[in-house]
C-alpha cells in the first residue's frame, strides 16, 4: 500500500489541464501556411511525396499531407508550419490552404446536422475499426486516453461494439479485404450516427490512394461527418476535433 | 559453390547468385540448417518472370555473421518437393510462394492460405471461404474473433476450439490490413514516396522498417553511410525500442487489470515519443530516417534534453517495475502462462523477442551487425521460460539496457556532415538485402534491379511474420480468458505481415 501510494506520488501531475490550449513541445507540423511568394511552382509540386499540392493558385490539401515537412524545408520562405494542432474539419474542402491565407481551420457549424450536438456534446461513445491501418493512428487514439490526454473527461470513449456506439472512427486507408467487415461494423451501429475519418490514409487513402488494392467505394453512401488529419493524428488533434465537433455551438 | 556468401546491407550482381537446380537448391538450404541452431532462413520468396519463378533463399549464419544466398528456376507446372516437410521453419514461406505464384508442393503439411494478396494466383479463395481447421465432437465448442477486435487495434480473425474454458487450438487468419505495399516500393518512382511508404509498413516500427528501406538503397547506390547519420539511426532505433517496450508494459497490465502499472507505463511512455517528436516532429518518428540524409541531425542541445529526460523516466521506471514484480496478483498471472517450449520456438523459427524467451539468441544487432551496433558490443538478453513472464521481463531489461547504449552513445556525439544530396540511380541487375532488429524483432527487406536499375522487386518480412505461430502455439491448454495478455505480451503486427 504505502509503495503504491509512493509511486502514485512520484507521478505528480501527470495530466494536461486544458488540452485546448497546450503547446506541443518541440518540432510540430501543424496548419501550414503558404506565403504569397514567387516560385518555381512545378518543382515546388513535385516534391511532395502525396500528391498535396496543387498549383494556380498554391494549394496544400491536408488531407492529402503526411506532413513530412519536405516542402517547407526546400521551400521554407513559401510554405511554414505552424503548431496549431486544430487541423480538423466536418467539410473536406476545409483542410486544404491557399497560398496568402493565415486563418485556422474550423468545423462549418451550419452544414454539421442539427441533432449532432443536442445528442453527442456530452457523452460520445465511438467503434474505431482500423481499415488497413498501419497501427500509426490506431496508436495515438490510445494515447488519446492516457492519463496525460485524457480524452474521457469529456465522455467521449472508446467502445467494444458497434452496438454500443454512436458512430464509427475509421483509420486506414480502407483496402478491399476490410471494407466489408468496415460496412458490416456501420451498419450494426443504431441511427444517427456519426462517421468520421482519422488520419491521411483514411481521408485520402494517403500514399496508397489510387491504389487498386483499395476499396473506398463502401464511402459513396455514408455521409462523412469528421475529418481529422496528421499522420498519424496527434492525440490534441484527435481531442479538439472530436469536441469542437459535437460541443461547438 | 552453389551459393553465394555475402553480409548484411551488401548488394551484389544477380548474376553472382548461383542458379541451381531445385532438388539441389532444396538439399543445399536443408542441409544448411539442419541441426544448426545459429542458422535461419531470413528470407525466401518468388520473384517472377516470363512465366516462371525465380526462387531465392537467404539464410544467416549469426556465427560466422554471413547470409547464403542461392536461387533456383521453377514453373507452376512443377509438382515440387517442399521444404516444410522436413523442417517445419519453412512453412510459411511455401505458403506466400504458393498463395503468390500458384507454385505446387507435394508434401507441404499446412498450404492454407497466408494474407490474400490482390495479385494472388487463385482469385477464387477469398477471405470469407478461409479452410479453418475444425474438430467434431460433442464437448468442444469454436470461438470467433474478430476481425474488428475490442480495443483500438488492427484487425486479424481467431478461431478458438475450446474444450469448456481451456484453449486447445487456435488458428489465425490474417491478411485484413493487405495494402499491397510491395507493389507500391515498384510502382512509386520517387525516393520519398517510397520511404514514405516504409513508415507506413508498420506504423509502431518507423524507425526499424525505414532503417532498413534506407539500408538497401544506399547499399544499391553504392552510399557511404556518414557516421552522424549511423549514430541518429542507431539512437532513434534504441528510442522506438523503449517507447513500444514501455507502452507493451503498459498494455499487459491492462490486460491483467492492473491499473497502476497501466497508468504509470503508459504515461511513461510519453516523455520519450514525445522526444521523438521534438526531435523531428512526429511521435512516432515519421519523417525522420531518409536513405542518404541526415534529415533531423542529432545536435548536442538533443543529447542535452534527452538525457534530461532519461534521467526523469528511469527511477520512475524501475521502482513501477521492481513493485510490479514483487506482486503476488501480478506474477500469477504471468509465470507460466502462454509458455512456447525451445523446441517450437526452434522449430517454427521465431525471432527477436519470441526467440529470446525461449532460449533461441537471435538478435541482429549482435549476429550482423549494422550502424554503430558492432562498437556497442550488444549482448542480448536472454530468458528461458517462454512464458508471459519471460516477454515481459525481456522488455524491462532490453530498456534498462537501451538506456545504458544511448548514454553511451551521447558523449559522443559526432561532427555533423553537411549534407551534399546527389542522388544516383541503384545499380542495375542487383540484389541487396538489409537486416534491422527492430523492437519485436528481426527485419529483412530484399530488393532486386532490372537492366536499368529500376526497382523489380521488392520484399519485405516483419518479424511477426514467423511469431504469429508462435502465438497460437503459446495459448494452447491455456484458459480462454489469457488469451489478451498472451496476446499482448507478443504485440505482433497485422500491417507488418499483411504488407
Ligand atoms: S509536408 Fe505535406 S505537402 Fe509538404 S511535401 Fe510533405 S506531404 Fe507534401
Amino acid at each position: 500500500m504505502f509503495n503504491n501510494l509512493k509511486i502514485i506520488y512520484h507521478q505528480g501531475k501527470q495530466f494536461i489541464p486544458d488540452v485546448t490550449t497546450a503547446q506541443v513541445p518541440g518540432i510540430f507540423r501543424g496548419r501550414p501556411i503558404i506565403s504569397t511568394e514567387k516560385v518555381d511552382e512545378n518543382e515546388l509540386k513535385d516534391i511532395c511525396p502525396m500528391d498535396a499540392i496543387s498549383i494556380n493558385p498554391i494549394r496544400l490539401d491536408m488531407g492529402r499531407c503526411t506532413f513530412c515537412g519536405e516542402c517547407a524545408r526546400q521551400f521554407p520562405r513559401k510554405i511554414r508550419f505552424t503548431k496549431e494542432y486544430k487541423i480538423s474539419s466536418n467539410e473536406r474542402e476545409r483542410l486544404v490552404v491557399q497560398e496568402g491565407e493565415d486563418k485556422p481551420i474550423e468545423m462549418n457549424t451550419q452544414s454539421r446536422r442539427k441533432e449532432i450536438r443536442s445528442l453527442f456534446s456530452q457523452s460520445l461513445k465511438l467503434r474505431q475499426v482500423s481499415a488497413g491501418g498501419d497501427n500509426s493512428c490506431e496508436w495515438e487514439l490510445s494515447a488519446s486516453n492516457n492519463v496525460q490526454f485524457d480524452l474521457s473527461r469529456f465522455g467521449i470513449e472508446f467502445v467494444a461494439s458497434p452496438r454500443h456506439s454512436d458512430g464509427i472512427l475509421v483509420t486506414g486507408p480502407i483496402n478491399e479485404n476490410m471494407a466489408k467487415p468496415l460496412r458490416i461494423a456501420y451498419d450494426a451501429i443504431p441511427e444517427p450516427k456519426l462517421f468520421i475519418l482519422c488520419g491521411v490514409d483514411a481521408i485520402s487513402g494517403g500514399i496508397f490512394a489510387n491504389s487498386e488494392v483499395l476499396e473506398r467505394s463502401v464511402l459513396n453512401d455514408i455521409k462523412i461527418d469528421l475529418y481529422i488529419p496528421g499522420n498519424p493524428s496527434h492525440p490534441l488533434t484527435i481531442i479538439n476535433g472530436l469536441v469542437d465537433f459535437t460541443r461547438k455551438k | 559453390m552453389n551459393y553465394v556468401t555475402i553480409i548484411n546491407n551488401q548488394s551484389i550482381s544477380l548474376n553472382d547468385i548461383p542458379e541451381i537446380q531445385y532438388f539441389e537448391f532444396f538439399e543445399l538450404n536443408l542441409g544448411l540448417v539442419q541441426d544448426a541452431v545459429q542458422r535461419h532462413c531470413v528470407n525466401y520468396f518468388g520473384f517472377p518472370f516470363d512465366k516462371r519463378v525465380k526462387l531465392f533463399c537467404c539464410i544467416a549464419d549469426d556465427s560466422t555473421h554471413q547470409i547464403y544466398v542461392s536461387s533456383t528456376i521453377v514453373t507452376a507446372q512443377e509438382s515440387l518437393l517442399s521444404f516444410s516437410a522436413k523442417n517445419f521453419g519453412f512453412e510459411k514461406f511455401e505458403r506466400e510462394i504458393h498463395e503468390n505464384y500458384g507454385l505446387k508442393y507435394k508434401d507441404h503439411p499446412w498450404l492454407k492460405p497466408v494474407r490474400y494478396p490482390k495479385n494472388r494466383f487463385d482469385q477464387s479463395k477469398t477471405m470469407a471461404n478461409y479452410p479453418f481447421f475444425s474438430i467434431d465432437s460433442e464437448e468442444l465448442h469454436e470461438v470467433a474473433v474478430g476481425p474488428i477486435h475490442a480495443g483500438i487495434i488492427e484487425p486479424g480473425h481467431f478461431r478458438f476450439i475450446c474444450n469448456g474454458e481451456q484453449i486447445l487450438h487456435l488458428e489465425i487468419q490474417l491478411g485484413y490490413q493487405h495494402r499491397g505495399i510491395e507493389q507500391q516500393f515498384l510502382n512509386k518512382q520517387k525516393l520519398l514516396q517510397r520511404a514514405t511508404l516504409a513508415e507506413s509498413i508498420a506504423g509502431d516500427t518507423v524507425v526499424g522498417h525505414t532503417t532498413a528501406f534506407s539500408h538497401i538503397w544506399e547499399s544499391l547506390v553504392d552510399f557511404n553511410l556518414t557516421r552522424d547519420i549511423a549514430y541518429s539511426r542507431t539512437i532513434a532505433l534504441e528510442l522506438e525500442r523503449i517507447a513500444i517496450h514501455t507502452g507493451d508494459l503498459s498494455a499487459v497490465c491492462t490486460d491483467i487489470a492492473y491499473q497502476l502499472g497501466s497508468s504509470v507505463f503508459g504515461r511513461l511512455r510519453t516523455p520519450i515519443v514525445n522526444f521523438m517528436q521534438e526531435w523531428g516532429g512526429n511521435r512516432l518518428s515519421k519523417g525522420l530516417i531518409r536513405p542518404e540524409r541526415n534529415q533531423f541531425p542529432f545536435t548536442p542541445e538533443l543529447a542535452a534534453r534527452l538525457t534530461e529526460i532519461l534521467n526523469i523516466y528511469e527511477p520512475d521506471f524501475l521502482e513501477m517495475n521492481e513493485q510490479m514484480f514483487n506482486l503476488p496478483s501480478v506474477l500469477s498471472r504471468f509465470e507460466r502462462t502462454g509458455v512456447v517450449s525451445h523446441e517450437d520456438v526452434l522449430s517454427i523459427g521465431t525471432v527477436g523477442m519470441a526467440a529470446r524467451m525461449s532460449g533461441l539468441k537471435r538478435d541482429i544487432r549482435q549476429s550482423h551487425p549494422y550502424l554503430l551496433y558492432s562498437e556497442i558490443d550488444h549482448k542480448p538478453i536472454v530468458k528461458n521460460h517462454g512464458d508471459v513472464y519471460s516477454r515481459v521481463q525481456i522488455r524491462k531489461e532490453e530498456v534498462k539496457q537501451s538506456m545504458k547504449y544511448i548514454r553511451t552513445m551521447l558523449n559522443n556525439i559526432p561532427h555533423i556532415n553537411e549534407n551534399s544530396i546527389d542522388l544516383k540511380t541503384p545499380k542495375p541487375n542487383s540484389f541487396a538485402i538489409s537486416l534491422v532488429e527492430g523492437w519485436r524483432g528481426e527485419i529483412c527487406h530484399c530488393a532486386i534491379t532490372d537492366e536499368k536499375g529500376k526497382l523489380s522487386h521488392y520484399k519485405i518480412k516483419d518479424p511477426s511474420f514467423h511469431n504469429w505461430l508462435a502465438l497460437a502455439i503459446a495459448v494452447r491448454n491455456n484458459e480462454i480468458s489469457d488469451f489478451p495478455i498472451c496476446n499482448k505480451s507478443f504485440n505482433l503486427s497485422y500491417a507488418g505481415h499483411d504488407l
